[in-house]
Order: C-alpha cells, then sequence, then structure tokens
C-alpha cells in the first residue's frame, strides 16, 4: 500500500506543475540573470515574474519588497540582525518561547553577544498575553520577532495587531510566516509588518529557497554584502530555478487557499474526531478557536512519541512528534512544555500535518491504524493497568530518576 | 531517523518478556530524565540460588529504550544475582548489535534498573551514582556533565585538554564551540577567563618546496643528531628505508630488544615530525628490508 504523508509542516512535496516549471532553468535557461546578453536577459524575466507571483501570495504593495534568500531561517537571521545594526542604540528583542529555533537559537547566542531578549510566555492553549507584550514595548526595543503560526500545535498569533501594536510604539516588527504563508490567506500591505520570513519548500516549492519580504521605507542592513543581486539587499548569484519554481507554487497557492480551509480542514477535523473517538487518554493540543487549517497535534498520554512513529511508520504513515527522542535533546518539545502540559503527555505528541494532496481515504486509513499501536505501546507502559491509566499513574509509578 | 539496528528493530516490534512479572519478589524502578524514559523491571528470584528464573518489563520510552528493556530481560534470565550485576551496559548495547550514541543512556537506564532490581532484593537501597547532561560530542558520546565535572576536577583551560581527557571533540570538531562554552563557564567560577587558542599558527621554519634528495638528507641528517643520546645508552639505530610518509629504522645494540624500544621510537618520530613540518610514521624495518639494504 501507498505510504500516506502527514508530515507537511516539515516540508511538502513539490507540485509537479512546478517541477516542469523550474526544469528548463538547469538546461537551456543557463544564463546568469546579471548579464548583459539574451541568455541571461530571459532568465532575469523569468525571476521578475516569480516575485510578482510571491507578491501577489503576500498581498505586498511593491514588488521590490520581496527578496529572495536561501531559506526561512536565513531571512529570520537577515530580518533580526538587520534590525540590530541598523539601531544600534536598540538593545532589546522581544519574542516569545514557542518560535522556532532559527529564532529561538539566534537570540540566545544575542543574549550572549549582551541583548537583552523578553520572551513573551504562553497559556495552556498556546495563548500570549498581549498586555505583557504591550508593557515591554519601549524605545529599547530594536525589534520585534514573532511567528505567524505555530510549527508544532499550529496555533496561530494575532500577528497584524501585535504589529500594529509595535508601530504605534515606533518598533520594527518581524514575522516568521513559514508555516502561514499559503495556508492562510494574507494581505501585507494592509498590515504594519515590516518584516515577514517565508521559506519555499513548506509550499510545494523545492528547498533551498526562502523570501525575506521588506516593507518599503524600513532600515535595513544586508546580511550578505557582494554583489547587486536583489538591489544590493541579498548579495550571491541567485538560485534561479528554485526562485522560478517558488514563483509557480506562490501561483498554486493562491488558487488553492479555499481548498487548504475547506477540504483540508475537513480532513483535518476528521483524523481528530476519528482518532479521539477511539483513543482514550488523548487531546488536541494548541488553540482550537485559531489555528492552522492542515495541523492536528494530539498528546497521546502514557506512551512516548518515538516509539509511535517507528510503529506509525511501520504501517506506512509519515508523521512527527515533539518528543525529546526524535531529536537527540534532553526536554521534549519547548512548545508543549510551554503550555503546560505533563512530560507523560508532552512525549507522547504526535503532530499530522495535511496538505492538498491528501485524501478522504487516506484519512480513514491511519483512523484505523492509530488505535491499535496506542494500544500495544499502553500494554508496555508502567503507566498502565489491564485497561485504562494505573490508580494515580504518578505515585503508583515513580521511578529514580537519574 | 535514527540508524537503528536490525536487532533493535527486531527486539522493539517483537518485545520479549513485556509485561510485570507475577509474584515478582524483586523490583527496579528508574528514569532517566534525558528522553523522559522510565523503566519498571520485574525479577522473579529462586531464593536457595539466587538464579533469576524470570524477568519482566514495563517501558515509558522510545524505540531503543523499549528495545534495551527487551534486551535486558533476555540476558538477565537464568543468571545468578552477582552473574547480572556483571552486565554492563555495553553488554546490552552489544546484544542489540549497538545503538547510536544519543541512546547509549537507554542501555545505561536497564542497567539501572538491573542494579536497583537487585537492591530491592536484598533489602538494600540503591543509589544512582551519575547525572546526565545533553550530549555535547555525538562522535564519541560525551555529555556536558561529564566534560563540566572533568573540566572542574582537573582544572582544565582549552579544548585540547578536553578533548585528551574525555575524547569530546577528538573526532569530527563540530562541537568545539559548545566545549568551549562549557569552558567558559567553569573556569568563571573559579575566577578565570577562557581564552580560544586561535588558529594554531603555522610551524615555524617548515622548509618549504624541499626536493625528495633534500627531505632525505634532512631524515638522515637528524637520525646522526639522535644518535650520541642512543649510544650512550648502549644502543643504535640505522635508517633502513624512506617510503612516502613511513621512515623504517633498524635498532641496534642494547636498544635492540630492549622494552623502551617504542618509547625510543615514539621520540624519533616526534623529532622527525617537527623537523619536516609534516607527520610521518616511524617503525622498525623488517627483517628482509633490513638485509636488502646491508647485500
Amino acid at each position: 500500500m501507498e505510504p500516506i504523508y502527514l508530515d507537511n509542516n516539515a516540508t511538502t512535496q513539490v507540485d509537479p506543475q512546478v517541477v516542469d516549471t523550474m526544469l528548463p532553468f538547469f538546461t537551456e535557461q543557463f544564463g546568469n540573470p546579471s548579464s548583459m546578453h539574451s541568455f541571461g536577459d530571459r532568465v532575469g524575466r523569468a525571476i521578475k515574474q516569480a516575485r510578482a507571483q510571491v507578491q501577489a501570495l503576500l498581498g505586498a504593495e511593491h514588488d521590490s519588497e520581496i527578496i529572495f534568500t536561501s531559506c526561512g531561517t536565513e531571512s529570520d537571521s537577515t530580518a533580526i540582525l538587520s534590525a540590530l545594526r541598523a539601531q544600534p542604540e536598540r538593545r532589546e528583542i522581544i519574542t516569545t518561547v514557542v518560535e522556532h529555533p532559527a529564532v529561538l537559537t539566534l537570540c540566545e547566542q544575542l543574549e550572549k553577544d549582551g541583548y537583552t531578549v523578553h520572551r513573551l510566555e504562553v497559556d495552556s492553549r498556546g495563548r500570549l498575553n498581549l498586555d505583557a507584550y504591550r508593557a515591554l514595548l519601549s524605545e529599547r526595543t530594536a525589534i520585534v520577532s514573532v511567528m505567524w503560526a505555530n510549527n508544532e500545535s499550529g496555533t496561530i498569533f494575532p500577528v497584524e495587531r501585535m504589529a500594529q501594536m509595535a508601530a504605534e510604539a515606533g518598533v520594527m516588527f518581524h514575522t516568521d510566516a513559514v508555516q502561514a504563508v499559503g495556508r492562510l490567506p494574507i494581505k501585507l500591505r494592509e498590515t504594519a509588518i515590516d518584516m515577514l520570513s517565508l521559506s519555499g519548500h513548506k509550499l510545494h516549492a523545492p528547498k533551498g529557497v526562502g523570501v525575506l519580504y521588506l516593507r518599503r521605507g524600513t532600515r535595513f542592513r544586508p546580511l550578505l554584502r557582494g554583489g547587486h543581486q536583489e538591489r544590493g539587499r541579498r548579495a550571491g548569484t541567485e538560485n534561479t530555478a528554485a526562485i522560478v519554481a517558488l514563483g509557480k507554487a506562490a501561483e498554486l497557492a493562491m488558487e488553492h487557499m479555499d481548498e487548504e480551509n475547506t477540504r483540508v480542514r475537513a480532513l483535518r477535523d476528521r483524523l481528530e474526531d476519528g482518532i479521539l473517538a477511539q483513543v482514550p487518554y488523548a487531546f488536541v493540543t494548541g488553540d482550537l478557536d485559531s489555528r492552522l487549517p492542515n495541523t492536528a497535534s494530539i498528546a497521546f498520554e502514557y506512551i512516548e512519541g518515538e516509539a509511535i512513529l517507528l510503529l506509525l511508520n511501520k504501517a506506512g504513515i509519515a508523521a512527527s512528534s515533539g518528543s525529546a527522542c526524535t531529536s537527540g535533546s534532553l526536554e521534549p518539545s519547548h512548545v508543549m512544555r510551554a503550555m503546560g502540559i505533563p512530560y507523560t503527555a508532552a512525549h507522547g505528541t504526535v503532530r499530522f500535518s495535511l496538505s492538498r494532496y491528501n485524501t478522504a481515504e487516506e484519512i480513514e486509513r491511519v483512523i484505523e491504524a492509530v488505535p491499535p499501536i496506542m494500544a500495544n505501546l499502553r500494554r508496555l507502559s508502567p503507566y498502565w493497568g489491564a485497561d485504562g491509566p494505573v490508580t494515580e499513574p504518578e505515585k503508583a509509578f515513580a521511578p529514580t530518576y537519574a | 531517523m535514527w540508524e537503528y539496528s536490525e536487532k533493535v528493530k527486531e527486539h522493539f516490534y517483537n518485545p520479549r518478556n513485556a509485561g510485570a512479572v507475577a509474584d515478582a519478589n524483586a523490583v527496579g524502578e528508574v528514569g532517566s530524565i534525558s528522553c523522559g524514559d522510565a523503566l519498571r523491571l520485574t525479577l522473579k528470584v529462586d531464593p536457595d540460588s539466587e538464579r533469576i528464573t524470570e524477568a519482566g518489563f514495563q517501558t515509558f520510552g522510545c524505540g531503543s529504550a523499549i528495545a534495551s528493556s527487551s534486551a535486558l530481560t533476555e540476558i538477565v534470565r537464568g543468571l545468578t544475582l552477582d552473574e547480572a550485576l556483571k552486565v554492563s551496559n555495553q553488554d546490552i548495547a552489544d546484544f542489540l548489535e549497538g545503538l547510536p550514541p544519543e541512546k547509549m543512556h537507554c542501555s545505561v537506564m536497564g542497567r539501572e534498573a538491573l542494579a536497583a532490581a537487585v537492591a530491592n532484593y536484598r533489602g538494600e537501597v540503591w543509589e544512582d551514582d551519575h547525572e546526565e547532561g545533553d550530549l555535547v560530542c555525538k562522535c564519541f558520546a560525551v555529555d556536558a556533565v561529564m566534560i563540566e565535572n572533568v573540566v572542574r576536577e582537573n582544572r582544565l583551560s582549552s579544548v585540547e585538554e578536553v578533548t585528551n581527557y574525555t575524547k569530546a571533540g577528538g573526532s569530527c570538531g563540530a562541537c568545539h564551540e559548545g566545549i568551549e562554552d562549557i569552558l567558559t563557564r567553569v573556569m568563571a567560577e573559579r575566577g578565570e577567563a577562557f581564552v580560544p587558542a586561535g588558529k594554531a599558527a603555522a610551524k615555524p621554519g617548515k622548509p618549504a618546496g624541499m626536493t625528495n634528495l633534500e627531505r632525505i638528507r634532512l631524515i638522515e641528517k637528524t637520525i646522526e643528531e639522535l644518535r650520541p643520546q642512543l649510544q650512550a645508552d648502549h644502543g643504535d639505530i640505522e635508517l633502513v628505508d624512506i617510503d612516502g610518509k613511513t621512515i623504517y629504522v633498524r635498532m641496534i645494540g642494547a636498544c635492540n630488544g630492549c622494552q623502551l624500544a617504542g618509547a625510543t621510537l615514539g621520540g624519533v618520530q616526534q623529532r622527525l615530525v617537527e623537523v619536516l613540518g609534516e607527520f610521518v610514521r616511524v617503525v622498525p624495518a623488517t627483517p628482509a628490508q633490513a638485509y636488502a639494504t646491508r647485500s
């Protein structure tokens, strides 16, 4: 049986139409867009078109606000470091505890370099406290960096409102929107967002290409200096094939936006309902009122995520987990811990993330496969009795922790 | 994905002795904060022979934790308690045909559960004797707590020293930043500042662009200069052949058969590496080589 791919927040399949669009740029369309001859000119025009396609998807006012980069991480680093270099007198950064490592790890490093980093906490549903945010905004703040949607729980943050609050305080606002772009309608020209990161491979374009949206008039200092590519704001010869591919993927994302929010959303809801109806001691994490339409984050209590993933994989189902074991780190997912989910559940969190390629038949197969896997692992668990958790699990099994 | 051996997968997909042993008389419950794994080991011990007749496990944990628990029960069944206590975490890993470095702690947890169960049977209290930290060096599976302790106890101050004491950072070098962070932190505790070594300067006086002949003469000359020291100890050394980076020599007189000959060769090698500015190996010539040069 064909394997079922439900890990689209990690990466997506490149759309076949996108592949067709990019292939000529490996062969006859090999020119350098900077060159003064027809080989370069044709490629230059193709990049211009891609820029317009991305501009349309983001609802940006000008195509020159689109800077092509190599990935979401590069866009994040460029945005944050630019704000610090452009405003050397401002030494504080505001972000959240649940950001992607592309932002969190950079902020840890900046702390070592002497900057102050404020990390906004979240509640049990993964929501921010905007009063606490407002209190932190000051003339010392160089930049606010808050993700549009969380990669693990799918929770959507009110970034448009937060950007407006930052603007009123005279503070730059950046959002890592790699999970949101292509899944949520976005009109940047109607927001106060100054910078936005997106990543091609999260929306059916290939890996190795990203975008930094930079609002016209935002003070900017490039990360890479050199040639005049991207108007001198990101030097280095363009990854032409991938940029053209991202343009096409952006166009397709516009076409499928409704489908993401209707059919894909319905599949996700069916998946959650189907699993929760059969598996006891399981719950959905994140903000149920405001989250991505494609993401289902389910915590299965008293079992561990990596073991679940291995058994799902054996059954031909690809998902991911917030367990520590899958990452080789000490702690389970920082996102689950930030929401105060207990260890025995946080370790058993599984993320199913869908795309427009998933079918109702696939979802039914997953709903059928999941319950026996959870039952099998629970049979091995010291927290589990004959047909439910042992009475007072935390007391009945209290191992000596090393 | 982790690179699990076939044996690990097999024990994970078909765990042996899962579940608690009914009327067990030895129970060990341990957990590892890393991975959040936890294991309850139940044993039935024959009081006369102190032999383990039955073993069962209940594990909350990842694939390799479940496989390690399964392997542990298979290994200890039929052993006496004293024999079982000799089982090391490496034995568990070996039984499973190896574990990824990040997963070695799963085998440690198995070893600890066993020790805890034996202590429980004997009416003793088992105490954990180690603490685990974040994995820093993935090549040699060395964690932060171990590096911190070694740096503190031995007052280390460089990455090179950490490598010499723990092996951490001795292979790919990707963890050197992490080791420097630990050095900075621990050295600050004793009021010192960590000073990075910087890029090692090229060795001065490296004879650039030597011809083969010049190189051979330099090797000859260097060995000649070392001979008086050896002769003082009633020994001697002779250059036999040079094959690229390998230099063959013959030990003569008191050096021949001396237990310190190996150390002497090491000294000769070190001197040649310094003089030549390149890595060479000094090895004893085979009898055939030695004969060929003399005839």
